[in-house]
């Protein structure tokens, strides 16, 4: 039985299991239907390309894990950002761990999409925004939202502020030979609230795992946002990130991603900006080596004038590894005043490294500023030159520029602890020890 | 400033297509539709040997199979490929040995469009090849050329009398199935030019041949052949005027281009078929694959300027196949009212230190849809690939829309690839800093405008810059100087 067949037919098991009377149902019901119809993309559609699911769907998934494993903290206290205290929302084979969780309801609400979900308290919100900005026709978005069940939810009133990062973390033990996941997470900022989120993906064995994971992000006036992405995952483990943000007047959301691990790594980045003076920005550092491939689908959709929008993107590939950037502006006819600016720089350290980039501009207003550039590229030779000259070894020096070519990215993090623990991470990517912070 | 714009607008609107006359010359027209008896027809018309009446059974083989594309960003109504005639020609096929001997009321056709032919041949040192719904009439300079070796006449005189070198090379760079439209005009083309400038010769004049579109009714479908052999030189120039007609017409070409070991071929063209009136009605489809292929050494640069057209779809490309070949691409498109394009270039880095340069400038108007879709690919294989691509659009007026595909495929660490877009209106400070120096506004646009395109301009010959600005002020300049 392939992979799509298998998932329509688990739907059904899935449905003894949750509230059939629950309005959710209904999205659910039409998602999966969705899902049917569209099946797994393929390479023929234009935003698939570059990427192929063939492989990953000739896996056995198992999409219900049987039982519920528990960990030590001892044991994954380096995946947490353990030097800082923070919330946290943890996920052991996709079931809530409250041993390692830590969430809260005083003032803000950090907790269970599951309880949002169920408890008639929040019948109100997820009324108003579940499943309101992401695709109801992208097929693997709609895959997700017909099994949503479980996952972080967020609320921030207005004029709140958590008192510390909520960090959200996706274990998965291996106790399943493979396992697919699909978290649903929701978060919503209102007016002036302010929220800082990591979210990590993290596979504890070389068994198959797939994770499809949405996130609908809504950040009302003046809310900001910072969201960081952390994906150095086992070489085993697939991950695909579809992301939707709304955003309302003078909001400013910040989407970090890092990519260092997995698999296959496709994120679809959707930004939606539905007032004006919003600020997007989104940063990216990719740095692959052996057979990983990662695709940046990126969308910043321009529907209100004087708006800004920021990308940047750095890649660094070696081995055979394979990065895509597909990035797309669109500003609409009365966005005008508009200032988007995209960038993808790319270095190739490997003949057999692939990169494929795509920058789109679709511009329908005409007092804008918008623009891209695409760079593919190697290591300045005159540089490395410099530097060897100077008794760096020829290893260090080539990860000291790398650092320099993705310190754009890196400055902007706002918490300091994750940018220790990010340089740390490029550190041991490039396998080198530079013995300093950037 | 919005004064201006609003007036350079409403001025672009009422412009009239100035090229819009129809010459009244009896055609020979064959009846509508497509089948395997109107292609046999077609080739038994054109005097035919069997080999090409059995290549272009082929390729509508491969065409019946085929589908339209419709992955380019352009709205419209797909052409009834049944309710097209595929053949028509000026009925009295008259072989000139002088100019005086050619039909006054065609000569008067040429004038309107601004290009007398004996103001050519003195002035500028054209050889003309006119092609005028599809079959060359006049062929100039024949004799000069034929002195130094080069071949210069129409497809169907080189399908006669050179079938080595057709044969060879037809179909080499776009195979007949190699997309729907190339396989139609494969099954039909009507005529074309063909041309092939032999061992070490540098041709000495610019080449030169015009399309018009003149029966209603009818589709062009014309096949360009360049052959440039080792180490010669071409530069060749096409021009495309259609007078006004009210319903679509199907224009698909194909270009190939063949640059042998150190050949260099300069492809120019100026585009300006009907672009339909300001509601958007009527105006050419102007589908054409363009390719030429680089051997060692090669060199092969394209230069457009489009200002015509209700709807362009077309992507003159260059496959470096030759280690050191160099490919170049400069356009400029301009689209106005409800014109359509989505053009752009394909450069295919095969071989090693292949060299590619893209600048392509953008400018829509009105209720227009610009597009550029260009590729640069590098193989494994091209060692030391450089490209750079630069793309620019300027946007008049808020109802029209610019857009930028790229699409960059790398598989090769040494390739150095530098991609740059960028998306604006006319400057208000660059107004401004014109209107400070005592320009007024309106020749601060056309000074800007003219600067935005002007990188494009100079590559093109001298005596086709003039032809292609006065195009450009037709389309937006001579509103706004």
């Amino acid at each position: 039985m392939d992979l799509k067949e298998k998932l329509i037919s688990s739907f059904m098991a899935f449905e003894s299991d949750v509230d059939l009377d629950h309005p959710v149902h209904d999205i659910r019901s039409m998602a999966i239907k969705n899902f049917e119809r569209k099946g797994f993309p393929t390479k023929k559609e234009e935003a698939w390309k570059y990427t192929s699911l063939n492989g990953l769907q000739k896996i056995d998934f198992t999409i219900f894990p049987k039982e519920t494993n528990a960990l030590e903290y001892k044991d994954v206290k380096k995946y947490f950002l353990h030097e800082i205290d923070t919330y946290k929302i943890v996920f052991i084979d996709g079931i809530y761990s409250s041993y390692l969780s830590e969430t809260t309801h005083d003032g803000v609400d950090i907790c269970l999409m599951s309880s949002a979900l169920t408890k008639p308290m929040y019948e109100a919100i997820i009324d108003v925004y579940f499943n309101k900005i992401a695709s109801r026709d992208e097929s693997l978005t709609t895959l997700n939202t017909a099994f949503s069940r479980e996952g972080a939810y967020i609320y921030i009133p207005k004029n709140k502020m958590p008192k510390k990062p909520i960090e959200i973390l996706h274990f998965a033990t291996g106790n399943e030979a493979t396992l697919l996941l699909q978290p649903r997470n929701l978060i919503i900022a209102e007016e002036n609230a302010e929220l800082q989120v990591i979210e990590r993906h993290q596979s504890l064995t070389t068994n198959e795992v797939l994770t499809n994971s949405v996130t609908e992000i809504f950040a009302a006036k003046n809310a900001i946002v910072d969201y960081y992405k952390v994906q150095n995952n086992v070489g085993t483990a697939s991950l695909i990130d579809n992301t939707y943000i709304d955003q309302k007047d003078k909001s400013v959301v910040k989407v970090h991603t890092f990519s260092f691990g997995g698999n296959l790594t496709r994120n679809n980045l959707n930004f939606y900006q539905n007032g004006e003076y919003i600020d997007s920005t989104l940063k990216g550092v990719t740095i692959l080596g052996e057979k990983q491939h990662v695709d940046h689908c990126t969308l910043v959709h321009h529907k209100q004038p004087n708006c800004e929008s920021h990308q940047d993107y750095k890649g660094i590939y070696g081995e055979n590894s394979t990065g895509v950037f597909n990035g797309k502006i669109v500003v609409d006819k009365i966005a005008q005043k508009t200032d988007a600016f995209q960038q993808n720089n790319n270095i190739l350290i490997s003949d057999k490294a692939t990169i494929n980039s795509k920058p789109q501009l679709e511009i329908f207003a005409d007092d804008v500023k918008c623009s891209h550039g695409c760079t593919i590229g190697q290591l300045d030779e005159n540089a490395l030159f410099y530097l060897r000259s100077r008794g760096i070894p020829k290893k260090e020096a080539q990860a000291l520029l790398m650092y320099a070519f993705a310190n754009n990215v890196l400055e902007s993090v706002r918490i300091p602890e994750l940018k220790t623990r990010i340089n740390k991470l490029i550190a041991n990517k490039l396998g080198v020890n530079l013995g300093f912070n950037l | 400033m919005a004064y201006t714009e609003e007036e350079l607008k409403k001025e672009l609107e009422t412009k009239e297509y100035e090229y819009g006359f129809y010459t009244d010359i009896t055609s020979d027209t064959l009846p509508i539709g497509l089948n395997e008896d109107v292609i046999i027809a077609i080739s038994k018309k054109k005097e035919e040997p069997d080999w090409m009446t059995a290549w272009r059974l082929e390729s509508y083989k491969y065409w019946l199979e085929m589908v339209e594309p419709n992955w380019a960003n352009i709205k419209y109504k797909k052409p009834d490929f049944q309710a097209i005639s595929y053949y028509s020609a000026p009925n009295s096929k008259p072989k000139y040995n002088s100019l005086d001997e050619v039909d006054p009321e065609l000569l008067d056709t040429f004038k309107k469009l601004g290009i007398s032919l004996d103001e050519q041949k003195k002035l500028a040192g054209v050889a003309v090849d006119i092609v005028m719904d599809s079959v060359s009439v006049a062929t100039t300079f024949k004799k000069t050329l034929s002195e130094k070796g080069i071949i210069f006449c129409s497809i169907s005189e080189a399908i006669k009398e050179h079938p080595e070198l057709v044969k060879k090379y037809m179909g080499s760079v776009v195979p007949q199935k190699d997309n729907f439209y190339a396989a139609l005009n494969s099954a039909v083309f009507s005529d074309g030019s063909f041309c092939y400038i032999p061992k070490g010769v540098r041709c000495p004049m610019e080449l030169s041949t015009y399309f018009r579109i003149n029966q209603a009714g009818t589709g062009q479908f014309e096949r360009t052949l360049v052959i440039a052999d080792e180490g010669s030189y071409v530069s060749y120039l096409e021009g495309c005027t259609a007078p006004s007609r009210d319903e679509n017409q199907l224009h698909a070409a194909v270009v190939e281009l063949v640059a042998l070991d150190h050949a260099e071929i300069k492809y120019s063209t100026v585009q300006n078929w009907y672009p339909g009136n300001k509601e958007g009605k009527g105006g050419v489809f102007n589908f054409v694959t363009k390719r030429g292929l680089c051997e060692k050494n090669a060199k092969i640069s394209w230069t457009q300027v489009e200002t015509g057209s209700a709807i362009t779809w077309k992507y003159p490309s260059c496959i470096l196949k030759g280690d050191n070949s160099i490919g170049e691409f400069y356009s400029i498109a301009v689209t106005n009212n409800f014109q359509q394009a989505d053009t752009g270039t394909k450069m295919i880095h095969l071989g090693k230190n292949t060299r590619s340069t893209i600048i392509s400038k953008g400018i829509s108007a009105g209720k227009s849809q610009n597009s550029y879709r260009g590729l640069v690919q590098v193989n494994s294989r091209a060692e030391n690939a450089r490209n750079f691509s630069q793309c620019d659009s300027l946007l008049m007026g808020n109802e029209c829309g610019a857009h930028t595909f790229p699409y960059i495929e790398v598989k090769n660490k040494s390739a150095q690839i530098e991609h740059e877009a960028t998306t604006s209106k006319i400057g208000e400070d660059q107004i401004f800093y014109c209107n400070q120096r005592g320009i007024p506004t309106e020749k601060a646009i056309a000074l800007i405008v003219n600067g935005f395109s002007k990188e494009v301009l100079n590559k093109l010959p001298m005596e086709f810059a003039v032809e292609a600005q006065k195009l450009l002020e037709i389309s937006l300049e001579g509103s706004v100087g």
